[in-house]
């Protein structure tokens, strides 16, 4: 699942559930009914008594559907009514996942169904904790992290996000990889093509896998920056250990072409982060796109002109 | 907590000070510590670690705040420039 093979179907069914053997004085707990979170909620809240009262959020985790807005004030007073939770518990408190803040307005739900939205700690590990805290989150609680085991159990699912373009490139550089004084050829298809293919893959590794590891200890706070740096690392590393099949065109197309790809791919990285504004994302690829784009042309360029 | 920080100066992040009743639900909800309350006001201590979640905006019940929220994610931006509309994460796979 990490992967994110199958996960538009990785849901639940929205509604109301019981962990353990919940009475009418247990706490509402809200959530979404993508099935991981559902998993980890129901696996954190072992052995307390709770009402879950499950979202239909399409599948998608609480934070992506409270930017979207699916995780969201209509929605939860949608399931509220639907589930006739008024005649079911005593109290009217709704406790409401602070990542699903986003797409929530606590004092419209209150208005609309008459219970009293409490958010909760960011992190379902806590939420024991908190209960027993009488409903109040710490301010640790209420913080968004993003720790190095965090950004490695992304990578996955970066990789594979990035099988699109990973095969229309491939395509693209048997076909330009052919391409030489023979005007094409096969042969030449798969050596240089398959050459350049390496490069890409290169590259996506150090974006996509090195970038968001050493994300704290990458100079600078811009992405694509980032990506540069790690992919010119690699791309240096690359040309040291092939130098002796490598001439001076061959090495700078490697450079190049890895740093590109390397930028691009941390770039798309700041949609898995925790602590990026779409304000600030938005700053840096005007300025990122265009020089990744000539950087790959140089690369090309080189790459291309060693055929000749 | 990480200490991972942002673009400076780049979020749209707005507080109207004279409507603010103090009531704290921006500095509940806000993820990064952006607000502290001081003698019944919201101030805003850590703006640069805004992501623009517009958590603090909807929660707060007298709309003292504004902020052009959206989704930090380049795909979204790109998929909004794509399709000319709002960007958003629903790029199939990813979010």
């Amino acid at each position: 699942m990490r992967w994110g093979f199958g996960r538009t179907r990785y849901s639940i069914s929205a509604g109301l559930y019981a962990i353990g053997t919940p009475s009418s004085d247990s706490p509402v707990l809200v959530t979404a009914n993508y099935k991981m979170t559902f998993d980890i909620l129901r696996r954190d809240m072992h052995g307390h008594d709770a009402w879950l009262l499950v979202l239909d959020t399409k599948g998608v985790n609480v934070w992506c559907a409270a930017g979207k807005g699916t995780f969201g004030t209509d929605e939860i007073v949608r399931q509220v009514q639907k589930t006739r939770l008024q005649q079911l518990v005593n109290h009217r408190i709704l406790i409401v996942p602070q990542l699903g803040a986003p797409g929530v307005a606590a004092h419209k739900v209150s208005k609309a169904c008459g219970f009293k939205v409490v958010y909760g700690p960011v992190r379902s590990s806590d939420l024991p904790q908190f209960l027993a805290n009488g409903q109040t989150a710490t301010p640790a609680m209420r913080r968004v992290s993003f720790t190095f085991k965090e950004r490695l159990i992304l990578t996955p699912v970066e990789l594979v996000s990035m099988w699109r373009q990973t095969m229309w490139s491939v395509l693209v550089l048997f076909i330009l990889g052919g391409i030489g004084i023979h005007i094409f050829s096969f042969t030449a298809a798969f050596n240089r093509g398959g050459a350049a293919i390496l490069t890409g893959v290169l590259g996506l590794l150090a974006g996509a896998v090195l970038t968001p590891l050493l994300l704290p200890w990458l100079p600078g706070r811009i992405f694509a920056i980032k990506g540069a740096i790690a992919g010119l690392a690699v791309g240096f590393l690359g040309v040291i250990l092939l130098r002796d099949s490598l001439n001076w065109l061959n090495s700078l197309a490697l450079i190049m072409a890895v740093s590109a790809v390397s930028s691009w791919c941390a770039m798309h990285f700041t949609g898995s982060s925790t602590f990026t504004s779409p304000s600030g994302v938005e700053k840096e690829m005007r300025k990122a796109i265009p020089a990744q784009a000539a950087a790959l042309l140089v690369g090309g360029l080189c790459w291309i002109a060693t055929a000749f | 907590m990480s200490n991972l920080r942002y673009l400076e100066n780049v979020v749209t992040l707005e507080l109207d000070v004279e409507k603010c009743i103090g009531c704290g639900m921006c500095a509940e909800v806000c993820p990064h510590g952006v607000f502290v309350i001081e003698e019944r006001k919201a101030r805003i201590v850590e703006r640069d670690a805004c992501i623009e979640c517009g958590a603090c905006a909807g929660n707060c019940p007298v709309e003292a705040l504004t902020v052009k929220a959206g989704v930090g994610c380049a795909s979204a931006i790109i998929n909004g420039w794509l399709t000319g509309e709002e960007p958003s994460c629903d790029c199939g796979g990813s979010c």
